[in-house]
């Protein structure tokens, strides 16, 4: 019964599959199965490389002319139209650029409820049931969707348990799209620039968050950096503030970087932070707030005052 | 150009976050609250699109603690108007409601571009660029970091993550969720808001909070300290030779 059908939205918009989207699938087969209902994926525009994505019972591969590169107009257009074909129970996607243009949009149009930053779902009695996490981490919500159609953004390796990464599927579905009412239309996809920063490669990185408090303070993790043999990177706030390059940038928008040690200075741990980083092998976490999030992921953590601390292990090694 | 800015309040997450008597929600009496980074973003990018090529900027959203605050620091800042919807809501306003009553007065407005953050810290019913977009009707894009008139329209562009943009031209009206503008939000005296606090300048709306389908938060909770991290205590010079005995014990860097 379509009533109980599971749908994900596949978020690819350049390269491969993203790893979230096998988490999306291995949790849409958890609920379709405690549902009763089937999986479908909805990959839209350029169908290559779909065998991957067997987990589901069907897979949809909507093609048109407007639909590739990604096209927020015109995917959203795309993805309506199937949704009232399809009729489903749950709609998943990320938290990524695609989820948050999409879901918020289509939960409107459509009248149906919507979480997002989900990092843990379930089906209670009949109900949807959603973990979010709210206020940069904070706080995490627990809430009812109830029993009506849900949409739900689930943050990044929050269902990694789940992935499902199956080859080949039984006969996609080929739907077409004519996009006579899309408003946008594509002009430009950019890669990033390769400069010589490549904060990837780093075994040791210092990385500061706007604890940092000012451009003219950057030289201090700088020099720790130097000293201790590591790069040197950094969260959002310091990227947007123009007080380090992007190439610095850790985190959802940024690098994703798996060092040996990481050292947080005055970084909060906001989800998409966290997203970049969570991988290193040993994080220290340096914030003068006990309830950052950060410590939640750090292996040591340290509420001193950066400015106090780092000084001290410049005086350490230097002396 | 005419470029409404939807901006709003948010807890100050610098602060330590209290759960209330409900369970629920947070405990709103002692939180601090801020305007929205995202939304001040978007505030800078409408600023300087009208300093680069002429027209409107209106500031707009639904009352809440310390509302007038943001509202004047956009007018020190170079608004054209300030205007505060009042419903009398209190407590945690779902997307879907804000959306609505933004909605609402927007239509007897004529714009090209409205202008918001990404995302605010409590958006557990979805982004507001997005909600907003379907109820108007309009094409609408999230995580926007470059916005240029361009012909008919506008040309956005959008991070799509690991570094990645897309550019699109849309032809307007049009709804934004800003990431970034341009340029760092801008900085303003606290004496030129004191100017613009005296000279008044907020229109005030009455407005009605409708029903919406969002949610039922039934608990609100700290993270479970599940893999919490081993505190290394506050004393920076014991803290400074442990971490550099963590970093040696790695075998990497210092010796
Ligand atoms: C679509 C999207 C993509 C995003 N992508 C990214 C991304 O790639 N990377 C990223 O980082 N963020 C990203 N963000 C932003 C993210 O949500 C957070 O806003 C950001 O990570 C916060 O950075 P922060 O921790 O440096 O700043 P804050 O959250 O402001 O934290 C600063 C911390 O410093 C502490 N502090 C202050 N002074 C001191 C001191 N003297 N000593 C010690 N500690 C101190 C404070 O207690 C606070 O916890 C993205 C957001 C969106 C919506
Ligand atoms: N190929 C892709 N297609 C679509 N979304 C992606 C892709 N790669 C990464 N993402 C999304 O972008 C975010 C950042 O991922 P990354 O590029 O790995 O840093 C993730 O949250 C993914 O949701």
């Amino acid at each position: 019964m379509a009533e109980n059908d599971v749908v994900v939205i596949a978020e690819r918009v350049v390269g491969g599959h993203p790893d979230v989207t096998f988490e999306l699938l291995g949790k849409a087969k958890e609920i379709a199965s405690a549902l009763g209902g089937e999986v479908h994926c909805l990959v839209v525009g350029d169908s290559e490389g779909h065998e991957c994505l067997g987990a589901s019972d069907h897979l949809h591969l909507v093609e048109g002319e407007h639909l590739w590169p990604y096209n927020p107009h015109a995917w959203e257009s795309a993805v309506s139209a199937l949704l009232s074909e399809l009729k489903p129970r749950l709609v998943l996607a990320s938290t990524g650029t695609v989820g948050i243009d999409l879901c918020g949009a289509l939960a409107a149009q459509s009248g149906a409820m919507l979480a997002s930053y989900v990092v843990d779902l379930s089906l209670e009695g009949s109900s949807l049931v959603a973990v979010a996490q709210l206020y940069g981490g904070k706080l995490m919500a627990e809430c009812d969707l109830g029993e009506g159609p849900a949409f739900v953004t689930a943050i990044p390796g929050s269902f990694a348990g789940l992935a499902a990464r199956v080859d080949g599927v039984a006969d996609p579905i080929a739907h077409g799209h004519e996009g006579a009412e899309v408003r946008m239309r594509h002009v430009a996809l950019t890669e990033p620039e390769k400069t010589g920063v490549d904060i990837t490669s780093e075994e040791v990185l210092v990385s500061v968050g706007r604890g940092i408090g000012g451009q003219s303070n950057i030289e201090l993790a700088q020099e720790l950096a130097e000293v201790l043999g590591a790069g040197l990177s950094a969260s959002r706030p310091v990227i947007d503030q123009g007080w380090l390059p992007k190439a610095h940038q850790v985190g959802k928008s940024g690098k994703k970087v798996k060092p040996k040690v990481y050292l947080a200075l005055g970084i909060s741990g906001a989800p998409e932070h966290l997203e970049g980083m969570r991988q290193a092998e040993l994080i220290i976490a340096c914030n003068t707030d006990a309830t950052a999030p950060i410590f939640e992921v750090a292996h040591y953590g340290t509420t001193a005052d950066l400015f106090d601390l780092v000084p001290e292990i410049l005086d350490l090694i230097g002396g | 150009m005419k470029i409404v800015v939807a901006m709003r309040q948010i807890a100050d997450l610098v602060e330590e976050l209290e759960v209330d008597a409900s369970g629920a929600d947070i405990d709103r009496e002692f939180v601090k609250f801020v305007s929205n980074e995202w939304d001040e973003a978007a505030l800078e990018e409408a600023l300087c699109l009208k300093e680069a090529h002429g027209g409107e900027v209106v500031v707009v959203g639904v009352d809440d603690v310390d509302f007038d605050q943001t509202l004047f620091g956009a007018l020190a800042k170079g608004a054209d108007r300030a205007v505060k919807l009042s419903c009398g809501f209190e407590g945690w306003m779902p997307t879907a409601v804000r959306a609505e009553i933004l909605a609402r007065w927007l239509k007897d407005e004529a714009f090209d571009l409205v202008l918001t953050g990404v995302q605010a810290a409590d958006d557990l019913d979805g982004q507001l660029a997005g909600v907003l977009g379907a109820r108007l009707g309009l094409p609408h894009a999230a995580v926007v970091v470059g916005l240029e008139p361009d012909g008919e329209g506008f040309k956005v562009t959008q991070e799509l993550g690991g570094g990645v943009t897309l550019t699109s031209h849309a032809t307007g009206p049009l709804v934004l969720g800003i990431q970034a503008a341009r340029q760092a939000p801008r900085y303003v005296p606290i004496s030129r808001i004191r100017q613009a606090m005296s000279a008044g300048g907020i229109e005030e709306v009455e407005v009605e909070a409708p029903p919406a389908r969002a949610p039922r938060v039934t608990r609100l909770f700290a993270p479970e300290a599940k893999g919490r991290a081993e505190m290394l205590g506050d004393k920076p010079s014991e803290v400074a030779a442990r971490i550099l005995e963590l970093i040696r014990a790695k075998g990497v860097g210092v010796s």
